[in-house]
């Protein structure tokens, strides 16, 4: 399993968004992705667009303004 | 068109058809995806982010807002349906539709006519692409009920201008309009779409009842900024100051922001109203000259356009007016240069009467 990190901090949703989904096509499955990002909106926009898309949020932790997903293809 | 339209697939049972439904989170798309999807058609949705999109961006950056519930409203959509959700950059090859759209602006600067022939356009070559193999797109649209771009004659324009032609099906008003592939190959029922018209939200209630929808979205001018005649304004502005008529992303998004105020044509100020913002607006410090307030708390100011000296200080006058010390004989501020060099100075905040009425934007 690689490890994979995407930086979108400064983008506003849904770029955030977006560019996880981009991301994630680049993976294989079973594979994960983390992603750093400042918008607070990412904290309800990346876990509802990994449920409906079937991906899997490991977990989301805030660290200093700062918010960083895992998320398993 | 290439696409197959045969009835069964290498297995000899009936084809799934697919659909790729145009979702902007409001009520309307919701209705339409969801009546195609009662049919038995497999709906993915496609949702067009402008730089524009009402979604994001603005309850994102005031903290006012910081408690409310901050959802997106297509993913909220998307989630009602159980549907897949694909998000779409497009603000590049957008800016030629708000800088020259063939059909006109409505009321503010909504390119509405040219906006929905590019989405469907855009839902089009992605839903058709090989992989993607969709049969037809699906839009929310209701004959008479914005101004322009769905008036009934308008519809033939944005299938035809689209290319999508016979495979764009509008559930909501299908019954108003000539019979599309779709319904002619029967793989949905003509009988059980719509025949909405007119401007009465009416029937779309009723219809939302009758899945049970709740809480579901509903903007008040439309799906993006461009209908807001402040957020309008200030676009002209832009492009009035600059000579000409061109934007970046960036400058749509600091459109949203804070209080814009042009004492001169070259140049203006972004001043924060809020920690929100402020906290925005410091991402740009390296963009753009800014000025704080350090004898007395304050907002951070941006300075957007061309200024000398002399534009700083008035400039410093100004952001000092909106400081706490704005009763004070003088201030002290800061000006950063995008480079990272500062100098302080101290000014006189600029008396209340003397911030023109016109200067802001
Ligand atoms: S309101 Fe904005 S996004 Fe909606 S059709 Fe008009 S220009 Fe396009």
């Amino acid at each position: 399993m690689s490890k994979n990190t995407l930086d979108c901090r400064n983008l506003l949703c849904p770029m955030p968004v977006i560019r996880t989904q981009n991301a994630l096509k680049d993976i294989a499955d079973g594979d994960t992705l983390e992603v750093i990002c400042t918008d607070p909106g990412t904290l309800s926009d990346i876990p509802t667009w990994c449920r409906i898309n079937q991906h899997q949020v490991i977990s989301s932790e805030e660290i200093d303004n700062e918010i960083v997903f895992v998320i398993k293809k | 068109m290439t696409q197959d339209i045969s009835s069964q697939d290498a297995n000899n049972s009936p084809k799934q058809r697919k659909a790729v439904a145009l979702i902007s989170g409001g009520l309307d798309s919701l209705l339409a995806a969801k009546v195609v999807q009662e049919q038995g058609i497999h709906v993915e949705g496609i949702n067009f982010y402008t730089g524009f999109c009402v979604e994001g961006h603005t309850h994102a950056i005031r903290k006012k807002d910081k408690d409310k519930q901050k959802r997106n409203n297509s993913l909220w959509v998307a989630e009602q349906l159980g549907i897949k959700l694909h998000i779409i950059d497009i603000s590049e090859e957008y800016k030629d539709i708000v800088l020259n759209p063939k059909h006109g602006y409505g009321a503010n600067l909504n390119p509405c006519l040219d906006c929905k022939i590019f989405m469907v356009n855009q839902a089009q070559a992605w839903a058709w692409a090989e992989e993607n193999g969709f049969d037809f797109i699906i839009t929310g649209e209701v004959i008479g009920q914005r101004p322009k771009s769905q008036r009934k004659e308008t519809m033939p324009i944005i299938a035809r201008e689209s290319g999508a032609d016979d495979r764009l099906l509008r559930p909501l008003c299908a019954k108003n309009l000539m019979p599309t592939l779709p319904e002619r190959e029967g793989w949905v029922n003509r009988e059980e779409l719509y025949d909405f018209s007119g401007r009465s939200r009416k029937p779309q209630f009723e219809l939302a009842k009758k899945f049970g929808f709740e809480d579901f979205a509903q903007p008040a001018g439309g799906c993006c900024f461009l209908t807001d005649a402040n957020y309008s304004k200030k676009l002209a502005d832009l492009w009035d100051a600059r000579g000409e008529r061109r934007y970046e992303l960036d400058d749509i998004m600091l459109l949203k922001v804070g209080r814009h105020i042009r004492p001169k044509k070259n140049f203006k100020l972004i001043v924060s109203r809020e920690e929100g913002e402020n906290n925005f607006l410091r991402g740009y410090k390296k963009q753009f000259t800014s000025i704080h307030t350090v004898s007395h708390g304050g907002p951070l100011t941006l300075l957007d356009g061309e200024f000398d000296k002399d534009d700083i200080r008035l400039a410093a006058q100004i952001a000092a007016r909106y400081s706490g010390g704005k009763n004070a004989e003088q201030v002290t501020v800061q000006v950063e240069n995008y480079n990272g060099t500062s100098y302080v100075m101290d000014v006189p905040p600029m008396p209340a009467d003397e911030v023109k009425q016109e200067w802001h934007v």
